[in-house]
């Protein structure tokens, strides 16, 4: 079937079947490699992305249940001019990567924290990214790049 | 997975006539139904998603009693119940993380019956009424076993009444590495009596542990649960997460601590 949905502020569309997740029509078939699959299994959180406002695992969302949606992937989280996005350049002032394996499913979930909670504190930012499952960092640079990218203070945070 | 076909109707009745078909299935938020697709311990024909169905979605209260919509997300239910059943909410608002409450729904939750999920606790242990399209079925008679209940083919969950306690507090211990409840226990008060809810500890889902309820009705406090002996339920769950024993005894303390925190 054709579906049809608005990505990152773009019409776009494709060929799926039923059984086809989000995830993969994303990276096959709209060629958005950005969007990770880490464990496939919806524990590991590298697939997030937005569908309606709503952060979603990708990989456990069939995409024809996005035909017609908004839909709002890490290829959206830049500036217009291409710099990086507040979150994203906070991540990198902060180190909150290393392999960078699982960075666009942490940004989006940091995105969708900020705009529920602008001013999060530590333990709201780690209760949030419960189901964001990063094996380099530790987290503590994760953390601290999230509540620097909310304007906060960060240098008492521990990294 | 193997192939189906995914249909979206948009009215009950409409749904009820996709689900006539051989080895359909509904779909809700598909968190627990799409990891068992892909691991193809199930592979239905066609699954009916319910989530554009009108008139499913919702949080709403009067008489005493907060209604849900079978279609109603796990964070519109935190949020939605906040004010009128704080406990039910405070319950929805812990199931697994942000992203699957985005998506995850109440009818999903208490039509799969996993047996260490929270929702199926909190309707017992409140009481609930579970409306389908074609009846009311209390929770008492509609959790019948490991994954399994009273719905019948065909059978959509079109709203779930919880009445609402003087007071209740859901109180779960997390399975470290899933964070299902290796045992959760569901504690509400009544003007006609305690009930205690209990996922996750027995195999065949969850159960009310009735003299808890008889102890807590007399004097409702923590000290109370004290002098019980652990709940004489057949088949505790025994796996490499802990004994039968160590579940056993897990639900004295987080009945303890519900009532101590409700």
């Amino acid at each position: 079937m054709k579906i049809s949905m608005t990505v990152n502020g773009r019409e776009m569309s494709g060929e799926a079947e039923g059984r086809t997740l989000m995830s993969d029509f994303l990276r096959n078939t709209l060629k958005l490699t950005g969007t990770h699959v880490g464990c496939d299994t919806s524990q590991c959180g590298s697939c997030v992305i937005h569908v309606a406002d709503r952060a979603v695992k990708s990989c456990t969302m069939f995409a024809a249940e996005a035909d017609g949606a908004c839909v709002k992937t890490i290829e959206g989280m830049a500036n217009d001019d291409g710099s990086l996005g507040t979150i994203q350049q906070a991540f990198q002032d902060h180190h909150g990567l290393q392999c960078g394996f699982c960075t666009a499913g942490m940004v989006m979930s940091a995105d969708a924290l900020l705009k529920e909670n602008p001013s999060p504190s530590e333990s709201e930012i780690r209760d949030y990214l419960e189901g964001n499952i990063c094996r380099c960092t530790g987290y503590h640079n994760i953390v601290k790049a999230i509540m620097a990218a909310s304007g906060q203070d960060v240098e008492n945070i521990a990294a | 997975m193997y192939a189906f076909e995914l249909e979206r109707p948009s009215t009950i009745a409409d749904a009820v006539a996709a689900l006539a078909a051989d080895n359909a299935q509904a779909l809700g938020g598909g968190q627990t139904i799409i990891p068992t697709m892909k691991q193809r311990l199930a592979s239905p024909s066609r699954l009916v998603s319910l989530l554009g169905v009108s008139g499913l979605q919702g949080v709403s209260s009067g008489d005493g009693a907060v209604a849900v919509g079978g279609a109603t997300t796990h964070v519109d239910v935190a949020n939605g119940a906040a004010s009128s059943y704080p406990a039910l909410a405070s319950l929805a608002a812990n199931i697994g993380d942000p992203a699957v409450r985005n998506r995850g729904t109440i009818g999903g939750s208490l039509a799969n019956n996993d047996p260490a999920a929270d929702y199926p606790a909190a309707a017992l242990g409140s009481g609930a009424t579970i409306a389908t399209n074609h009846r009311e079925i209390s929770a008492e008679n509609f959790f019948l076993g490991l994954f399994e209940t009273a719905l019948e083919n065909g059978e959509i969950i079109t709203s779930v009444s919880f009445p609402v306690p003087n007071r209740a507090s859901y109180v779960k211990f997390e399975q470290p590495a899933s964070r299902f409840a290796l045992v959760g226990v569901f504690v509400a008060q009544y003007d006609n009596g305690v009930r205690v809810a209990v996922t996750g500890a027995a195999e065949g889902g969850v159960f009310r542990w009735t003299e808890a309820e008889a102890a807590l009705s007399s004097n409702y406090s923590a000290a109370a649960i004290d002098g019980l002996s652990t709940p004489s339920v057949d088949n505790l769950v025994r796996d490499l997460h802990g004994s039968a024993e160590y579940r056993a005894h897990l639900v004295k303390v987080l009945t303890k601590r519900a009532v101590a925190s409700s």
